[in-house]
């Protein structure tokens, strides 16, 4: 389903992805398949308890273990860090920024703050003989009772950093307004709900993985890393280490998903970067690799979407929403990325698609014994989460169908542009109305409703759940505001785009291709992506953020057309033609009715870099163009409506998916068949985080989700069909588009919440809480029925 | 670094010896030894079936047997799965007409999976496609464009990715 495209020659085409045929060979390169001669790999010791003294760490045994090469604790390695932060968040408040950061500790010194905690990094000739290693290494500890919670965390009766004084972090409190009050108190209803999720993890299926290589006579510093920015990598291991930033190349070949997990230097990367640094200074250049097992992956890599949301919210009789005051409870664990606290962002969001005359927010981030936090596609999409369940709550206990509700406060094409409470600004080009009754549409309400009708008459529990959510695509503030295309025709007429991308799964080696054939004029086949090595890529973004449709693809397009610029001048010249009455096809020059009067782009090309004399007078030599792009705005909104049908089986309480329909808005899509590639993996995320995933602690801090077996991932039996529909509505950034990269994992989790929601809500069941596993939902079936 | 064994084995189609030791994983000998480093490791528990290759015709997680006990067997790694004049297999191809993967991470072991599967069955049923997928994890694409590329390199109609009417 779908509005009309106007699709060019590539762009708005489902071009064929240019990388998969290395990729489904076997001849990807992803970090682990580097293999140079020489190498040693790492294997860390961490720490078993969630939070301890350590009294004594003995290595002898270790070191004595043939083929052992350095074993590194706190003592070696702390002491020589020199910076450690991020150039997207910007320094800590001492070195002039306004970012908090954990305390700079890659390895655990005197004390131990989770479990997963790194103690000592061991380089061995391989991962076997480092594993056997820290077998041997004996870390004695004085176990101390670890804070876990959120809210007993935010009491600091313990401190997770003690030199920090408190647990909190990021923290606003909730500001109190008489006016606001006396306003809910007149409100003709007023509804609370406290709504949680659960600690979930990216997991990409390719881990963490760095091999870094100090060379300190030439003074090189050279990594290569499973990474989503190597711009934002090279910054960071030259402030770690003190090496010279144009010392540093940092480059990352295909790498395995990452979803938010690989934009920043972690911790243990940072402990690999400082042992390879110290090893090259003290015994040699070899290069030092360590590859995550998926066990510390799920350890000790990081965890995200412990978070609540306290929300009531007043409404009018006639349904229209007055207001809301919300409060966010967020768990960094212990060594987030940056302050790991999400809670502005989500706060200033919350509003989403609706009309509020009001939003008071206020927020707690706590430390705690547990990994830390990162980035999870959608960092912030817990404001959905809430509100999209709210808003279902909000309809059932003033009698109005879910839908209804939001068909009044929606916000519409008529009320464009429009500002929320939060100063948020949707311009022209946002649809949330549109999605949202395109998803209706495609699902047939009414027609569910009767079938609905009819399961339950035969003891079936049927539901259907909706959610819409406004995406704040292409977030542009600071390093991320921009990315730069750096263009060069070769000699033959071929073109070559350097950009700060990656290549983590989003497909830009074909669609920035597709932009750059479409403007410029040439062959998809004649054009090639360079992107994820810092000694040919601009400083740039990297690839993260639903961020490279819009910024990367801008700067390709932007290079593409004062390419095009340049080379009509020359043939203009040659052809003794105005510029314009010139027309390209197929990387053909040629004079508009006279096809006869054509220059190639070879040809031109051969001019622009070997005949000074064919070229117009005072121009400069050669075809290499650079163009640095930022959007007009600072977020590039796009929007989605989500919904789905599930069927709960009232003896287990599991639930299955029956349909699920995703209408959404990204403005002119670059590659149709990448963007519903996008949404399909982004939504099973989302379901995940709902019914199938939950990384649990136990009360003394022990993680019990180690294994895929334990921290379960959604397979392909449990997945049914997507259903996609397209609303294009074109952004103002160039090309129209909108970043859409996170949205499927934001939408999905209410979406479903909510289809659980309507099939068992005549039962007496609400459900506020994820997870929403066989056993919780029976739990809720069971305490509806004693209740009743 | 006593006890070491050599092994002898095939690996698509080529003779393959390796004095390793007992310990040491199929999976960690396929790519460090044999520098085939299309089989990808994703857990090291048999879960995630990402290292899958098809070892005397079963599909088989590399990451669960040590390399000393394929001695005689026929292995063919994802690299071994192209046609002769090196064109994809109907899997691999069908991968890429359906958008079977964004990161590639996971695929060498779907198309390893499924090449094994379908060899195995001729028209299966979506269902049996469905299972036939379910021992192998994919975080990037939802297991839309990989489902349709099993319907598809299973001889079923199957409408591309993104192209609407």
């Amino acid at each position: 389903m779908s509005t009309a495209l106007t699709a060019g020659r590539y762009v708005g085409q489902s071009v064929k992805r240019l990388e998969d045929p290395r990729l489904l060979s076997g001849h990807g390169r992803y970090v682990d398949d580097v293999q140079l001669p020489g190498t040693l790999h790492v294997a860390f010791v961490r720490s078993q308890v969630a939070r301890g003294n350590i009294t004594r760490i003995e290595t002898a045994a270790a070191r004595a273990l043939p083929g052992v090469h350095a074993i590194y604790t706190s003592i070696d390695l702390n002491p020589r860090v020199k910076q450690f932060w991020h150039t997207m968040l910007g320094p800590p408040p001492e070195l002039g920024g306004q970012s908090e950061y954990p305390p700079t500790r890659p390895l655990a010194d005197g004390d131990v703050r989770f479990v997963g905690d790194p103690i000592a990094v061991i380089i061995a000739d391989n991962r076997y003989i480092a594993e056997d290693a820290a077998d041997l290494v004996e870390v004695e500890i004085d176990v101390l009772t670890p804070v876990l919670d959120i809210r007993e965390a935010a009491t600091d009766n313990i401190v997770v950093h003690p030199e920090r004084g408190t647990n909190l972090i990021g923290s606003m409190a909730q500001p109190v307004v008489p006016d606001v009050d006396a306003m809910f108190a007149s409100a003709a209803h007023l509804v609370t709900r406290a709504f949680k999720q659960c600690r979930a993890s990216n997991v990409p299926m390719e881990t963490r993985g760095i091999i870094v290589q100090y060379d300190k006579w030439a003074g090189d510093l050279q990594i290569w890393a499973a990474t989503q920015s190597v711009s934002e990598w090279k910054s960071s291991a030259a402030r770690l280490t003190g090496v010279s930033e144009q010392r540093v190349r940092v480059i990352a070949g295909d790498v395995g998903g990452g979803f938010g997990l690989k934009m920043m230097v972690t911790r243990d990367e940072a402990a690999v970067i400082m042992a390879a640094h110290l090893f090259g200074e003290t015994v040699g250049a070899r290069p030092i690799k360590w590859i995550e097992d998926r066990r510390e992956n799920l350890i000790s890599a990081n965890q995200a979407r412990e978070e609540e949301i306290d929300v009531t919210m007043a409404v009018t009789a006639d349904g229209h929403i007055m207001g809301a005051k919300i409060f966010f409870w967020e768990d960094v664990g212990a060594f987030p990325s940056g302050s790991g606290a999400t809670g502005s962002m989500a706060m200033g969001v919350f509003p989403g698609p609706y009309k509020f005359p009001m939003v008071l927010p206020g927020n707690t981030a706590v430390f705690t014994n547990t990994c830390g936090k990162a980035a999870y596609r959608g960092p912030w999409m817990m404001e959905t989460v809430a509100r999209e369940q709210m808003m279902d709550h909000v309809a059932r206990e003033i009698g109005m169908d879910p839908i209804e509700f939001r068909r009044i406060n929606i916000v519409k094409s008529e009320d464009l542009p429009y500002t929320t409470c939060m100063t948020m600004v949707y311009d022209e080009s946002v649809s949330p109305n549109e999605t949202m009754e395109q998803a209706c549409e495609m699902l047939d309400v009414a027609a569910f409703r009767s079938e609905q009708a009819t399961a339950r008459a035969e003891g079936r529990l049927i539901g259907m759940g909706l959610a819409v959510y406004m995406e704040p695509s292409a977030v542009s503030f600071g390093i991320l505001s921009s990315d730069q295309a750096i263009m060069r025709m070769d000699n033959s007429g071929k073109v070559i785009v350097a950009m700060s991308t990656g290549n983590h799964g989003h497909s830009l080696e074909t669609t920035i291709p597709q932009i750059v054939a479409e403007h410029l004029g040439c062959d998809i086949d004649d054009v090639i992506l360079v992107q994820g090595d810092t000694a040919s890529s601009p400083v740039g973004p990297g690839t993260g953020g639903s961020r490279s449709a819009v910024v990367a693809g801008g700067a390709a397009q932007t290079a593409s057309l004062r390419m095009k610029e340049k080379i009509f001048q020359i043939a203009a010249h040659v052809l003794e033609a105005a510029v314009e009455d010139l027309e390209v096809n197929s990387s053909m020059v040629s004079v508009k009715g006279t096809p006869a009067k054509a220059l190639p782009f070879m040809a031109i090309a051969s001019m622009a870099y070997q005949m000074p004399d064919a070229l117009p007078p005072g121009m400069e030599m050669g075809l290499e163009i650079t163009a640095r792009y930022r959007p007009p705005a600072p977020f590039t909104w796009s929007n989605a409506a989500h919904m789905c049908t599930v069927e709960v089986d009232p003896l287990t309480g599991m639930t299955k998916l029956l349909r699920y329909i995703v209408s959404e808005d990204c403005g002119n899509m670059i590659n149709p068949m990448v963007v519903e590639g996008q949404i399909a993996g982004g939504v099973v995320q989302g379901i995940g985080g709902v019914l199938f995933e939950h990384m649990v602690y136990d009360n003394d801090g022990n993680p019990l989700a180690t294994t895929f077996l334990d921290y379960l991932l959604p397979s392909a039996p449990e997945i049914p069909d997507i259903e996609y529909g397209h609303i294009v509505k074109p952004s103002a950034s160039i090309g129209g588009y909108k970043g859409m990269g996170e949205g499927g994992a934001i939408g999905a989790p209410p979406a479903v919440a909510n289809a659980i929601h309507d099939a068992l809500a005549h039962l007496g069941v609400h459900p506020t809480r994820f997870p929403l596993g066989p056993s919780q939902v029976l739990d809720l079936i069971n305490e509806a029925a004693h209740a009743g | 670094m006593s006890n070491l064994i050599t092994t002898e084995f095939t690996v698509n189609g080529a003779a393959a010896q390796v004095t390793v030791e007992p310990r040491k994983l199929l999976s960690d000998v396929l790519r460090e030894d044999l520098r085939l480093t299309g089989t990808h490791i994703g857990c090291e528990h048999g879960a995630c079936g990402a290292c899958t290759v098809i070892i005397d015709g079963a599909a088989v997680r590399s990451c669960l047997m040590f390399a000393v006990q394929v001695g005689g067997a026929t292995i063919t790694t994802v690299e071994g799965l192209a046609n002769s004049d090196g064109s994809l297999n109907p899997m691999q191809q069908a991968m890429q007409d359906c958008h079977g993967l964004q990161c590639g991470f996971c695929t060498p072991g779907i198309v390893t999976s499924m090449t094994a599967f379908l060899a195995d069955h001729d028209s299966p049923t979506d269902h049996e496609l469905r299972e036939a997928l379910s021992g192998n994890l994919c975080r990037c694409t939802g297991y839309q464009g990989i489902l349709n590329a099993a319907r598809l390199a299973s001889g079923q109609p199957v409408a591309i990715a993104g192209s609407h009417s």
